[in-house]
């Protein structure tokens, strides 16, 4: 019986590092460029190198949700994806929201409800917050729940996030039906 | 003039006693009917914006020119002497800039008799040297690069096992802090229990919870020739500068200590830590500011935690249901280091009259983390077991577990014979009950559904939130009609700034938003106490109040002579002057504008605590929970919540304070608690995947209402404490409802599945 090769396709490899190599970044509408370690987290490049720290770290190892950012508009744990393999793709972090010195309504809803206390899984449950309304505008307070549930908040202050999500759901259909007219 | 006044206090279950500078006149709180414009009404952060747009820049954001990063290297035994530490691999990784041991630093105390890098490690976590680099991933690899040798020693975890003569000693002078118990008593113990219609003897277990606030603990340190500046993410910025310069060995005003915003604490950040002190020893070592943040797993083994307890506890009653007598014996696992015993025997010595008691407690070293105070410490575990046991006594009496509470309420303070200042207590029963539901549910009995139960509990509560002095403020009123208040407190993430400027605006007669609020930095100069014990409100408040109120008065002074009217005739209201003198209302900038840069500064000073009554906060929760018998998981549906704790200031912020509470007890109820390998001494739940906190999907339906009634005799503004008494009844409340679904109690925290499944089981052979 006559074998026949299969060869596999040529895979394009790039090797990066040792050492630190150049990246390019677009966080919230910017390209940045900088020098980093291969092994250097997303997470740490914004906070690091960008001087981001809007998005905080508090597990690193992706069981808590302080440092979600949208990639390609899904939420994700900033934490747990390299900053080389984000290249070229769309970030967007809690220090995008807010427009000309005007709160995002999501941010606004969060000061009205109080829906934070100590503040520092803030701003990860509103970039989740923000990646269910872009997709769901009108979620319900399960799925609200459901999109929040990879977020801890050690205060405690859920039910007042919840209440913030659904009230900012209504402050952006409002500025929709305002906006369309 | 300033006076110096003895104060008694108490704090977290202890009485301290001070001296203390007050100033100014003592001013009377607010009547329940004043008329109030800021102070009672609903407001939103006036640092929300900050928080939810990642501009507020915590601890563990600070980044400084020059910066390097430090990592700990941290004992994998239990209880060892380290021999030799070689760190030369690590020093000569490229990057890396220093290493700390204790080869190479001078000797510090720390805790009692053990030292900053001691050549003892007592715990899986301990302190054992620190390398500072370039960065933290070049930190990381040169701890892998340290090698140190160890002298294996026996350890002991277990508390019981910790007491027994035979025991490894974890501290020079033996296991029991202190060398003895603490032992409380009144009244004659075996009197009371021979006149005992019922005995009740029981023994409760409660685990150790971690903290796990979402900001790791961690300072930078910066050093300005001899002058040292450190962020640090505490909640006792004063603390935290007395420490330094005490283990430094430098006056106290070369130490500035700054932290402006936090992510929590929960008490694990009352005290200086080790990593702080590091950080300054390697930015002076190295010339170059250093940040040494802790991570996850660290946070988990060496940042604190609310330790387990055993807790025998024996009561007895008249068949009417007065208490008798009762007698809690408790040891507390204190872990390798623990300067203080948390008090589990408060809620018994306080909640009920009861003329015949003893508490005794033994707090015990161990070869695991210390302990630290952790939200009502020694509260939350006590009253698990005295309303647990309550509990017990009703159905053995077979009396209406409310009822029986009633039947033992007290007006007086049982350990100082002192009548309360106010006491909701009664109140928040009656509410409490009747927005629950209580009687008709309790009548109806356990509920059945399928392989569901339904079953309700409540709980009582009582802690201290009187707040003390010394605690100062300064209000300044600008030029520009602005006001600014200074001191030096912190806001933990509570509202405090809000609170201060709810207060200043009412007292000023100034629009909320002219005030700002400066806080968190020692160089402000105005002491202010620790953020815990439920008493910042009630300690910084009244201080603020009369410096605001100061500050109005030499406002006035001022404007009666600018605006040539009688100085009595004057007042103001929305920033504006008036007086039938005047044609029109007058702006404070235009009376200011004349002045120069003429500044008013107004002072104020916390007032002594009333010598006569007890000032203490109350509270009572209901919980309803079904579990579900084939799984043995416990779903809490609902909590309602009503507490006392005098005026509110702000009911939206209260009402957060009230569901982070309720939520954390929730989760100590159900599934948080550090899991230790009694083998080797290693945390298995070092981290958030392993160690569960509540989740948004885990929580319940949440009612609170507060009894809001000014305690006229605690302080000028009426105020006591909210943070730590949502806390406190809520896991004996959930315990209550699991035994009423089940028919029979469980007596140890927390309650999962397997203690749930083995409850049905029993009950059921």
């Amino acid at each position: 019986m006559a074998t026949k090769t299969v060869r596999p396709k040529k895979l394009k490899i790039t090797v990066r590092g040792p050492g630190k190599t150049p990246i390019r970044l677009i966080v919230n509408g910017e390209t940045h460029e900088v020098l980093v370690e291969p092994r250097r987290t997303l997470l740490d490049a914004l906070r690091k190198d960008l001087g981001l720290t809007g998005t905080k770290k508090a597990c690193d190892e992706g069981t808590c949700g302080a440092c979600t950012v949208l990639l390609d508009g899904k939420p994700i744990y900033a934490c747990m994806v390299l900053a080389i393999e984000c290249e070229g793709k769309s970030i967007e972090t809690i220090e995008g929201l807010a427009r000309n010195g005007q709160l995002h309504p999501i941010q606004q809803a969060f000061v009205e409800e109080d829906a934070l206390q100590c503040g520092f899984c803030t701003p990860g449950q509103i970039m989740s917050v923000k990646g269910l309304l872009d997709e769901n505008p009108q979620p319900t307070l399960e799925e609200v729940k459901r999109a929040l549930s990879g977020n801890l908040c050690r205060c405690g202050a859920y039910p007042k996030i919840f209440k913030a999500a659904l009230r900012a759901a209504k402050l952006l259909e409002s500025r929709n039906t305002q906006g369309s007219h | 003039m300033p006076k110096v006044i003895k104060t008694k206090t108490e704090f977290e279950g202890r009485v301290v006693e001070e001296y203390v500078v007050v100033e100014g006149e003592g001013l009377s709180a607010w009547e329940a009917q004043t008329p109030l414009r800021f102070v009672g009404k609903r407001t939103p952060r006036i640092d929300g914006p900050e928080r939810v747009t990642g501009k507020a820049v915590y601890t563990s954001d600070v980044q400084l020119s020059g910066m390097l990063y430090g990592k700990i290297l941290r004992s994998p035994h239990p209880h060892a002497r380290i021999k030799k530490i070689d760190t030369q691999r690590a020093e000569k990784l490229p990057g890396v800039r220093a290493v700390l041991s204790f080869h190479n630093t001078p000797t510090i105390s720390f805790r009692r008799q053990t030292f900053l890098f001691d050549q003892i490690v007592r715990y899986v976590g301990d302190e054992v040297a620190c390398v500072i680099a370039d960065d933290e991933e070049i930190a990381q690899d040169a701890l892998e690069l340290i090698e140190v040798e160890y002298e294996l020693l026996p350890a002991v975890f277990d508390p019981e096992e910790a007491l027994q003569p035979s025991a490894p000693k974890v501290q020079p002078d033996g296991n029991l802090l202190n060398g003895q118990p603490e032992i409380y008593q009144r009244g004659d113990l075996a009197q009371g229990f021979a006149r005992a219609d019922v005995l009740i003897e029981r023994t409760f277990k409660t685990q150790c919870a971690l903290h796990n606030c979402l900001e790791p603990h961690g300072s930078v340190a910066l050093w300005e020739g001899d002058s040292l500046t450190v962020w640090d993410s505490t909640q006792h910025i004063f603390g935290v500068r007395e420490g330094l310069a005490r283990l430094l060995g430098l006056p106290l005003h070369k130490v500035r200590v700054i932290k402006k915003y936090m992510g929590g604490g929960f008490g694990s950040k009352n005290n200086l830590g080790k990593y702080t002190v590091i950080a300054a020893l390697g930015a002076l070592r190295t010339g170059r500011p250093v940040k040494i943040l802790l991570d996850r797993h660290e946070e988990n083994l060496a940042t604190g935690n609310r330790p387990s307890s055993i807790q025998h506890l024996k009561i007895g009653a008249k068949r009417d249901g007065t208490l008798t007598a009762l007698e809690l014996k408790a040891i507390v696992a204190g872990g390798a280091y623990c300067l203080w015993p948390p008090s589990v025997g408060g809620p018994a010595r306080q909640l009920y009259a009861c003329p015949n008691l003893k508490t005794e407690q033994y707090t015990v070293f161990t070869n695991t983390g210390p302990l630290s105070a952790f939200r009502a410490p020694g509260y939350v575990e006590g009253t698990f077991a005295l309303e647990s046991v309550m509990d017990e006594l009703a159905k053995e009496l077979k009396m209406d577990p409310l009822e029986l509470r009633l039947k033992n309420y007290t007006e007086i303070d049982q350990t100082t014979g002192r009548p309360y200042s106010t006491k909701g207590l009664r109140e928040a029963y009656e509410r409490g009950a009747k927005l629950f539901g209580w009687t008709s549910l309790k009548k109806k009995g356990q509920g059945v559904r399928g392989r569901l139960r339904r079953g309700v509990g409540m709980a009582s509560q009582i802690w201290s939130g009187n707040g003390m002095p010394p605690a100062y403020a300064i209000v300044k009123i600008n030029p520009d009609g602005t006001a600014t208040v200074i001191t030096g407190t912190q806001d933990i993430g509570t509202g405090t700034k809000t609170i201060l400027a709810q207060i200043a605006a009412e007292e000023l007669g100034f629009p909320i938003e002219k005030i700002s609020v400066e806080i968190g930095d020692t160089q402000l100069g105005l002491y202010a106490p620790l953020s815990a014990g439920s008493m910042t409100v009630a300690s910084v408040g009244p201080a603020v109040r009369g410096a605001a109120h100061d500050a109005r008065h030499q406002l006035l002074d001022v404007a009666a002579q600018v605006l040539e009217v009688p100085r009595e005739s004057l007042t103001i209201s929305d920033g504006l002057f008036s007086s039938p003198a005047l044609s029109e209302c007058v702006a404070v900038p235009e009376v200011l504008k004349n002045l120069e840069n003429f500044m008013i500064i107004g002072r104020g000073a916390r007032e002594p605590n009333p010598e006569d009554v007890a000032v203490n906060t109350f509270g009572a929760q209901f919980a309803e929970v079904t579990v579900d018998t084939e799984t043995g998981e416990v779903q809490v549906e609902r909590i309602v919540a009503v507490h006392d704790s005098g005026r509110v200031i702000n009911p939206l912020t209260l009402s957060s304070q009230i569901e982070g509470g309720i939520i954390q007890g929730l989760g100590y109820a159900l599934f948080e608690q550090r899991i230790v390998d009694r083998n080797t001494g290693v945390v298995l739940t070092d981290n958030l995947e392993s160690y569960k906190v509540p989740t948004a999907l885990d929580i319940p339906e949440i009612i609170h209402e507060m009894i809001d009634r000014p305690d006229l005799k605690a302080n000028n503004l009426g105020v006591k404490g909210v943070g730590e008494p949502p806390i406190i009844p809520t896991a004996a409340a959930i315990a209550n409802a699991v035994a009423d679904a089940l028919g029979v109690h469980i007596y140890e925290l927390p309650l999962t599945r397997d203690k749930v499944l083995k409850a049905l089981g029993e009950n059921h052979a």
